[in-house]
């Protein structure tokens, strides 16, 4: 369970460039819920997720997961409850280091790393077996370095990595956003795969209508920092796409009217 | 160049074989650029030289100058990570501050070692020639570095360290602490720099405060010089590149001092390590360059 009360989070306090990027929100997401998150550019969902996995400090507010309050630990301390897939496929990776490698990475998550050697013979195979798992063909190149992957190659096995040490919750920042239309659509089969077979309390950002109605169980849309929308269960079910995008206008509209309002 | 020649290159790439492979670690593993070598390298000797005069034992003597080195190592990456200077900078800070170090380490600009007992000594007047034994020696200690740094490379810690400076938001993601690893890091770098330093000492028989000099350009061309003629293949093969490329840097060196035809003096040797330098990294970006 995750849980998330009254949370602010304040970029660049008392200078010019000051921000507010999320105002308040608090959200209590299950053991093995799947939440879509979506919002207009700016909105804050990246922040919320990067509150979640400590890459950003909140302001005011606490942060749960599981029973543990995780408000002030960095990222590196709780990494061994915060799985992530990141919307750059270069960032959730090692380039320069094999793709075997990066997974001997991943399997460590949050764990003691000692001096045995990283790749034992019983770890290449399962690692192998893993890989294989995606028909990508990439057991085959377990030694190539990972940046001569493609992108979505790499976001493939980005999704792997997340899933071989244990977590208490799995990250998706618009994972499949720098993908060609096909690839984005194998991702999000294999995100669904993997989120179901293991059970995983997942939230994703997406800025696809489509996928966010789709996948999960829950969706919830951000806006300027807050939660205008959290919905679930048979609401959910009857929500279409265009009551989404109508949503969207609607609070565009707003914000043109409450500039409109400053400039007036 | 004469066999005597010859050897005492191949001597004297060996021993700095250490500096190649700390600046490896540094440069390459945690790209962090760590000018502390200039310094930590005539610290070491220094340290081991002083120690062995006062009748320590020389492998104790050059095991504390390691030490020395790692907290030399340690201080560069503490004002980086947590007084946030510029990593070159701290380094250059460290560096300049060790040379007055070394000074009062010494208490004078220049120790001898001539007689003195050094890790060496015993393995003399066995049958080998003396200038066969130092780089046998030094060869097989630089066989245990290469192994030893081989081996922590490719374990679950070392990949740490790689993923650290590869791409540190990813490590932390992965729950790797990258300021320990910058630490630990620079101060393995460090410490490999200065027991390269304490072997320069017992090999030459002095200690000197200029001796650091240009330490980091000498290892960055073995570096570079290794990676020219090696490619990117590993680990392992990196770190062979270092040594191997530290040793041939010291051949062309002694190539172009002994040639009549260029007239070179033993004091244009660091325009020719410039040079050298500058020529192994232009190389590999006109050959990509003409093959794009
Ligand atoms: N490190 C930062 N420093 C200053 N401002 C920031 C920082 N990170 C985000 N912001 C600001 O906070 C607000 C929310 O950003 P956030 O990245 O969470 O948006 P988002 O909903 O993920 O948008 P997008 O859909 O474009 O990814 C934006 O106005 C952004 O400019
Ligand atoms: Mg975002």
């Amino acid at each position: 369970m995750i849980s998330v009360s009254d949370i602010k989070v304040v970029f660049g306090k008392g200078t010019p460039l000051q921000k507010q990027a999320l105002n308040g929100v608090s959200l209590t997401i299950e053991e093995g819920q799947f939440v879509t998150v979506i919002g207009s550019n700016g909105a804050g969902k990246s922040t919320l997720l990067g509150v979640l996995a400590g890459d950003v400090i909140a302001t005011e507010g606490q942060v749960k997961i599981g029973t543990t309050d995780v408000t002030r630990q960095g990222t590196a301390a709780r990494a061994g409850r915060v799985a992530r897939v990141f919307q750059d496929p270069l960032t959730g990776s090692c380039g320069a280091l094999s793709i075997e490698e990066n997974l001997a990475l991943a399997a460590r998550r949050g764990e003691r790393r000692g001096l045995a050697s990283a790749l034992g013979p019983q770890r290449r195979a399962l690692f192998r077996e893993r890989i294989a798992e995606l028909n990508l063909g990439l057991e085959n190149r377990m030694r190539d370095r990972m940046d001569l992957l493609s992108g979505g190659q790499r976001q493939a096995v980005s999704l792997v990595m997340a899933t071989l040490a244990g977590s208490d919750v799995l990250l998706l920042d618009e994972h499949t956003a720098a993908l060609d239309p096909g690839m984005a659509e194998f991702i999000m089969t294999l995100t669904q795969k993997i989120v179901s077979e293991r059970k995983l309390t997942t939230l994703m950002v997406t800025h696809s209508m489509r996928q966010a109605l789709d996948y999960g169980h829950r969706t919830v849309m951000l806006h300027g920092g807050e939660i205008v929308l959290d919905v679930a269960g048979d609401s959910r079910k009857t929500l279409q796409v265009e009551d989404l995008i109508a949503m969207f206008r609607k609070m565009r509209g707003q914000t043109l009217d409450d500039d409109a309002l400053l400039i007036g | 160049m004469s066999l005597i020649a010859f050897w005492g290159a191949v001597e004297l790439g060996l021993v700095y074989a250490f500096v190649a492979i700390g600046v490896y670690l540094a440069f390459r593993v945690l790209d962090f650029p760590d000018l502390t070598v200039d310094g930590s390298f005539p610290l070491g000797a220094a340290v081991a030289a002083v120690l062995i005069i006062a009748g320590v034992n020389p492998w104790i003597a050059a095991a504390v100058a390691m030490v020395a080195g790692a907290i030399a190592g340690l201080v560069t990456a503490m004002l980086n990570v947590r007084f946030r200077i510029l990593n070159l900078l701290a380094s250059i800070l460290t560096m300049i501050a060790l040379f007055s170090v070394n000074l009062r380490v010494m208490g004078k600009p220049n120790v001898a070692l001539i007689n003195a007992d050094t890790m060496i000594s015993p393995f003399f007047g066995h049958g080998l020639r003396d200038f066969y034994v130092r780089p046998l020696f030094v060869g097989i200690l630089v066989i245990v570095a290469v192994v030893v740094v081989w081996r922590f490379l490719e374990s679950d810690a070392g990949l740490s360290m790689r993923a650290t400076g590869a791409n540190a938001r990813m490590a932390r993601a992965q729950g790797v602490d990258t300021n320990r690893q910058i630490y630990l890091g620079i101060a393995l770098s460090n410490a490999l720099v200065a027991l390269g330093g304490a072997l320069f000492a017992q090999t030459n028989g002095f200690a000197d405060v200029t001796s650091g000099v240009g330490t980091i350009v000498v290892g960055l061309a073995a570096v570079i010089i290794g990676e020219t003629l090696f490619g990117a293949r590993g680990i392992l093969i990196a770190l062979i590149g270092c040594v191997l490329g530290s040793i041939l840097y010291r051949i062309a060196i002694q190539l172009a001092l002994s040639s009549d035809v260029l007239g070179l003096q033993a004091s244009d040797l660091n325009f020719v390590t410039a040079l050298l330098v500058t020529v192994a990294l232009v190389l590999p970006r006109l050959r990509r360059g003409g093959a794009a």
